[in-house]
């Protein structure tokens, strides 16, 4: 009896831990114990595993609230402190940086003292666009404003891929037999109506791959109102951050309402304006994440300055080398090209330039909107060998 | 044959030149006794569909396997019509009354029965088949789309579909599931729940040269031992693509093929492609000097 009960409160214990865990997986657990030899631990152990873990990634935690818990079933909520994974997964660092938070508030405050800079009467077409072309590094708080709520509204041109899978169409080129026949039997068998089918198309899925180091500081973060009203447009977007280290925060730009969505990145990116390491951080990206999200003809956005200053391992040219073989297509987007006549000068520009497919500004909105279209246009070719 | 506890599901896999880890067997035991289908998720070339393979041949079963692939549908996973039988039976039927008059109710009932219906996959494991309730291995899941998925969830945890102008069709007796994936996108929490889920791990050291011995049995002791220690070193470096089992069986019988009596860095330099499938990894390992001392001690 006291057993049976013990299950249920560890599952009680591995919910709160966070791993989810419902109450049909709770008999499961029960009747999966009446068949093991409760009396071998490791049987216990992995019996429990099978049912209540979904994902490889709470193996470890699992593990710790198993030992934790049937060393001590009554007094283990002192150990939830230890085991509690991040609550939304997917994140390098543990401990979330009060510096970024810090950091985040201290640019509100900021913002809201400057507001009185702003002459232009935002509701005239002139003003709007002069917004348009003022770069983002230059305007103030109040046309930082203005330029969100456009980029809120902004929607996106896809430029849809065929899948595999058919639907039904009208004026398709493949005749639908079994809809055809079921037709005909309507006209005496009969087939005089041909049903027909066609591919179904969706749009590609997108990675964005966005560089937050320091030097890029003031884009970013207009970029990630871009990234919010994107990753809202559609469906099977990915976004990740990187400056030392690479954080994906796609769940987070999830949340419809833009503020709710911010304040979850700040707690979740711990290298905000820091240093830059593009090199290692697209070799993170290709060992865990490639090959989860880079399929089904998949786009890259890479968006960065290129301010890696060597890069004398070679990681960085590996990466981006694999990169460009994996996605249908990866564009860079890079601030520093609003100044004409600027060549990838750095070392890490140099590289990216090398391979990848196309190379856009992103500085002010009109470049930002022309990549919105960009996106729906044919990709150009292969990348340069 | 009556599985009691994971104990005897390893004696059952073991016959089967299957060496299968205890936290394994446990989870394909409670996944048969409780009827439950089995997740299993790892690396490529662990050995997750070679289980299924054995543990149908064990139990004498049929195997039904479904690989899946993007944009797997209905008709191929699960059922067709056989649409052309189907119009010829149309024709005959007006041949049979050369002045109309076809009873049309009766066509149609006839034109949707058994006779015609082609049966893929998924039904054929709803079916009774000889020797009992079949293996039925849905094989890298993560291949297919979200829609597949969604299609999934009804039918493994009903075990049964309806096909609508024919009725519901219901397993008589619960096939044993194993689904398989290699985790190059996550499949939905809500299909992973209905089932039992296990990670499959590369195998330890005594494991893998267990399995080397029953596989690869031309292979000697010592050459064996060295394989392996050269396998479980280079899994530690950081590799793309780290070798899976079927890798190391590969190797050990390219090195019994080139007439290598143990691991030399001449051995090593001349079969390493069969362990490492990416250029990059290949580069990274090099010569190998190091793993081949180390396999060398072993």
């Amino acid at each position: 009896v006291s057993f049976s009960a013990n299950v249920v409160h560890f599952a009680r214990f591995l919910r709160r831990a966070g791993v989810p865990v419902g109450t049909g997986q709770v008999e499961d657990a029960l009747r999966a114990l009446e068949l093991v030899d409760v009396t071998r631990r490791v049987d216990v152990f992995w019996a429990l595993h099978c049912v209540f873990v979904t994902r490889h990634d709470q193996d470890d935690l699992f593990a710790h609230a198993f030992a934790a818990f049937w060393r001590d079933p009554a007094g283990s909520n002192d150990e939830l402190a230890s085991l509690r994974l991040p609550a939304r997964g997917e994140r390098d660092v543990v401990e979330p940086p009060r510096r970024v938070l810090e950091a985040w508030h201290r640019a509100r405050r900021a913002a809201r003292v400057d507001e009185g800079e702003a002459t232009d009467s935002p509701g005239t077409a002139s003003a709007r666009e002069l917004l348009r072309r003022r770069d983002f590094e230059q305007m103030s708080a109040a046309e930082i404003e203005q330029v969100r709520a456009l980029l809120r509204r902004m929607r996106f041109p896809w430029r849809d891929r065929p899948t595999r899978r058919r639907v039904a169409d009208p004026r398709g080129p493949k005749v639908d037999l079994r809809r055809t026949l079921q037709r005909s039997l309507r006209t005496g068998g009969e087939p005089i109506v041909l049903a027909r089918r066609d591919r179904r198309w969706r749009p590609p899925p997108l990675v964005v791959l966005c560089d937050i180091s320091g030097s890029m500081e003031r884009y970013s973060r207009m970029v990630l109102h871009f990234l919010h009203a994107l990753t809202n447009d559609r469906d099977r977007v990915e976004v990740f951050t990187f400056g030392t280290r690479l954080t994906r925060i796609t769940r987070a730009l999830r949340h419809r309402d833009v503020d709710v969505a911010f304040a979850e990145l700040s707690g979740s990116v711990p290298d905000w304006g820091g240093g830059t390491r593009i090199g290692a951080c697209l070799e993170t990206f290709q060992r865990r994440w490639a090959r989860r999200v880079l399929g089904g003809g998949a786009e890259v956005l890479l968006i960065s300055d290129g301010l890696e200053r060597s890069d004398d391992d070679g990681a960085l040219e590996r990466a981006v080398r694999r990169l460009a073989a994996a996605a249908r297509r990866v564009i860079w987007l890079d601030p520093h090209l609003r100044w004409s006549g600027f060549r990838a000068e750095t070392e890490g520009g140099r590289i990216l330039a090398r391979w990848i497919h196309e190379h856009r500004p992103v500085h002010d909105l009109a470049s930002l909107e022309d990549l919105a279209r960009a996106l729906g246009e044919r990709p150009r070719g292969p990348a340069p060998a | 044959m009556d599985l009691r506890s994971a104990t005897d599901v390893m004696e059952l896999l073991a016959g089967g030149q299957y060496v299968c880890a205890r936290p394994l067997a446990t989870a394909l035991f409670l996944a048969i006794r409780l009827g439950r289908p089995l997740f299993l998720e790892g690396e490529p070339g662990v050995g997750k569909t070679e289980v299924a393979k054995v543990l149908a041949e064990r139990l004498e079963r049929r195997l039904i396997r479904l690989q899946c692939y993007e944009g797997l549908d209905a008709s191929s996973a699960l059922y067709e019509w056989n649409v052309a039988r189907q119009l010829v039976q149309v024709r005959l039927a007006e041949a049979a009354h050369p002045g109309g008059g076809v009873d049309e109710a009766a066509l149609e009932r006839e034109l949707y029965g058994e006779r015609f219906l082609l049966e893929r996959p998924l039904l054929a494991a709803l079916r009774p088949q000889p020797g009992g309730a079949p293996v039925l291995l849905i094989d890298e899941l993560d291949r297919t789309d979200e829609p597949f998925e969604a299609f999934l969830l009804e039918l493994l945890s009903d075990f049964q579909v309806t096909i609508p102008e024919l009725g519901t069709i219901r397993a008589p007796e619960r096939p044993i599931v194993v689904l398989t994936s290699n985790r190059t996108r996550e499949v939905h929490d809500a299909l992973k729940r209905r089932c039992f889920y296990h990670w499959v791990d590369y195998p330890g050291h005594d494991q893998e040269l267990a399995i080397l011995g029953l596989r690869v049995p031309e292979c000697d002791k010592r050459l064996a031992r060295q394989v392996v220690a050269f396998v479980q070193a280079l899994r530690r470096r950081d590799l793309f693509k780290a070798p899976g089992i079927a890798e190391t069986l590969d190797w050990a019988r390219a090195l019994v093929t080139l007439g290598a009596g143990e691991v030399t860095e001449e051995a090593v330099a001349d079969s390493l492609g069969v362990l490492l499938k990416y250029q990059d990894d290949l580069e990274a390992v090099g010569a190998a000097a190091d793993l081949v001392a180390e396999a060398r001690r072993a």
